[in-house]
């Protein structure tokens, strides 16, 4: 199954602080600090979880083709960050949850982990 | 190196150490093959193959050049510097072997996945390297 934009501000009880289509779907997820970890392991269409808030997190999404991002623990990234996800249409969401909080919230609603190996 | 019969090529010069720029090579390279009408999938493959290689780059050498070459039966990736080059390739290639400094675990990168990455998304890789004068990674990708 798979979750829309909106459905991840709703669970996660997010900020949405850029994006342009709340209808975009995403399949899996992967929370990671690791961004070579994301690009070992990421197939299409999943959302990527992490409390990394720097530039490289955004070229790991657009080199992956990473719909959303969700930033945890309330950390909110520069508005540089946020213009280059702008710029590239990539959905930043802001959770006050933790990683594992987070994950587990849409564990629990059947999003399944992203491992494309 | 000459534009031996590539239909395309592209150079990019990296700078080292400049993690605001890092990324950006790989990501032209990424909307140039899209605009070649390129199968998403490889695509994706190169774009993750070309960045783990231009955070090589950015984090290991004291400058290098990302290239990119199109041929009408593959696409090539090739990455060079100028040092300081890899004591020991076997080591360097084993996943989770890292020598990377704090500055660039900080972005999330140095957890000795690069080159076992790189390896893995492309058809052909090739590694050369010498103390002191530079590495030389080549990937193909079959068209």
């Amino acid at each position: 199954m798979g979750l829309h934009i909106r459905d991840l501000i709703r669970v996660l009880e997010a900020e949405f602080l850029c994006g342009e289509d709340l209808d975009k779907e995403v399949r899996s997820a992967c929370g990671s600090d690791l961004m070579s970890d994301v690009l070992a392991f990421v197939k299409e269409q999943t959302v990527l979880l992490t409390g990394l808030t720097n530039t490289q997190v955004i070229r790991t999404a657009e080199m992956v083709d990473i719909p959303a991002v969700v930033f945890v623990r309330g950390k909110r990234p520069s508005d540089d960050v946020i213009q280059m996800a702008a710029d590239r249409k990539i959905a930043i969401l802001m959770t006050r949850y933790t990683m594992f909080e987070a994950c587990g919230l849409l564990y629990q609603l059947g999003i399944k982990a992203s491992n494309a190996r | 190196m000459a534009n031996d019969g590539a239909t395309m090529y592209k150079k990019y010069s990296i700078e080292p150490a400049n993690f605001l720029l890092a990324g950006e090579a790989a990501e032209q390279i990424k909307k140039i093959l899209k605009q070649l009408g390129i199968d998403n999938a490889l695509v994706r493959k190169v774009a993750i193959a070309s960045y783990e290689a231009e955070m090589n780059l950015v984090i290991h050498s004291c400058g290098g050049r990302l290239i990119l070459k199109v041929s009408p039966d593959e696409i090539a990736i090739i990455a060079e510097d100028d040092g300081p080059g890899i004591k020991d390739i076997e080591l360097a290639m084993k996943e989770g072997y890292s020598t990377a400094p704090d500055t660039a675990r900080e972005m999330g990168f140095g957890a000795g996945m690069g080159l076992s990455n790189m390896k893995r998304c492309c058809d052909r890789f090739f590694i050369q390297s010498e103390e002191g004068r530079g590495t030389r990674v080549e990937m193909s990708f079959v068209l």
